[in-house]
């Protein structure tokens, strides 16, 4: 049965196979609230969409899970651990078994792709430089992008520049892996394998993945469950087919790609055009 | 994890156990670097081998880069599971020989 949003999770007694709890959580920038009493559960292995429209919240939601924004309210758990009031020390730790490919990929533009891709080894590793180059290397294969190790992120494309920054978000195998955007800005059939390599990374390296779109055909392409945001509040969590069944209108306007119909405050909005105005 | 060393006819043969990750690949390491500082071929038993990251798998590329070098060999037996889809996934299947067993290498 698919989730909903006022269902409550019990954060005592945590389920073996849950990764991340996110139980309650709301969350603002300054007035504006954008996160709502979220709850949700990450489970160990499987791959969890998080899909909404623009401003729905979803890379709010992220920063929370990744520990780079404190809530307003509520209590993100990672293996138990309430990440909200974690110290530096705790987080950096954690860190470690979080992997985050960003939209752009995030490379520092003054390292070439391969020190790019190595510098989290070289930073949290004692690895032997041998392992490590040939770990990078591995990484760039996975990601087609062998032989571009010499170059630097300025002489990628696009698509080539998301690649690497996936390489280097997985290049310590971790536990989980955040992925914002993946598919944006990608050619079609781009897009297609880098559907297909998030899938072979969570069958051969046992990886939890928590993907961020809004990308319809590649969510339900990599899915296993597909939580829906709509403006700050979390509509449904649930399969594929749930989500593809579900009756609710902000999930079948976005399934089905139908515009928002604003509706106005006629008074209000003259108001807000005329403002100044004598 | 936890590693051990039997001998097969002329090969030496490390049997990996459990889980080879980030914490404990350099131990390996220093293993298969011993076993081929001492000119003898390796079949690394991957049959109680539960998971193996890409630290693991880079010590074993650089292992088989050297007994190459040296003219020997390095095999890798009983994959399977998560093991062998980390080598399907990154073609190393393509790059070592893989056998069934340890019992099916023959001088």
């Amino acid at each position: 049965m698919p989730e909903n949003s006022n269902q409550s999770s019990d954060t005592e007694v945590l389920d073996a196979s849950v990764l991340i709890e996110v139980s309650h959580l709301s969350s603002s920038y300054g007035e504006r609230q954008v996160l709502k009493d979220i709850n949700l559960s990450v489970n160990q292995g499987e791959i969890l969409v998080i899909m909404g429209g623009s401003g729905s919240g979803k890379s709010t939601l992220l920063r929370n899970m990744l520990g780079l924004m404190k809530p307003s309210s509520g209590e993100i758990l990672f293996e138990g651990m309430n990440i909200c009031h974690a110290t530096r020390t705790e987080l950096l730790k954690l860190r470690r078994s979080m992997g985050v490919a960003f939209q752009g990929g995030a490379l520092l533009s003054s390292l070439s792709v391969g020190d790019n891709i190595k510098l989290p080894l070289r930073q949290h590793t004692d690895l032997d430089e041998n392992t490590i180059s040939i770990m990078a290397r591995l990484k760039l294969e996975l990601m087609s992008l062998a032989n571009f190790e010499d170059l630097m992120p300025s002489e990628l494309s696009g698509g080539m520049l998301k690649r690497a920054g996936l390489a280097r978000a997985v290049i310590m195998d971790p536990k989980i892996l955040f992925f914002d955007e993946p598919s944006a800005g990608l050619d079609p059939v781009t897009s297609v394998e880098l559907d297909q390599l998030i899938l072979q990374l969570r069958t051969a390296m046992s990886m939890t993945i928590v993907v961020v779109t809004h990308e319809l055909e590649s969510a339900f392409a990599i899915a296993d469950r597909i939580a829906v945001l709509f403006d700050g509040e979390l509509v449904i969590t649930g399969t594929v087919d749930e989500i593809r069944a579900c009756k609710d209108e902000r999930v079948s306007n976005l399934i089905n790609r139908t515009p928002r119909e604003v509706q106005v405050d006629a008074e209000k909005y003259l108001s807000r055009l005329t403002k100044g105005a004598d | 994890m936890s590693f051990d060393c039997s001998e097969h006819l002329s090969y030496k043969v490390l049997h990996l156990t459990g889980e080879i990750d980030l914490s404990n690949s350099s131990k390996v390491r220093r293993c298969l670097l011993d076993i081929l500082n001492n000119e003898r071929s390796v079949i690394v038993d991957f049959s109680e081998l539960k998971y193996i990251d890409s630290s693991g798998m880079a010590t074993l590329v650089e292992g088989l880069n050297i007994a190459n070098k040296k003219g020997l060999s390095l095999t890798i037996a009983a994959a399977n599971g998560a093991p062998l889809q980390v080598l399907e996934l990154t073609r190393l299947n393509q790059v070592f020989k893989i056998v069934d067993s340890v019992s099916e290498i023959r001088e």
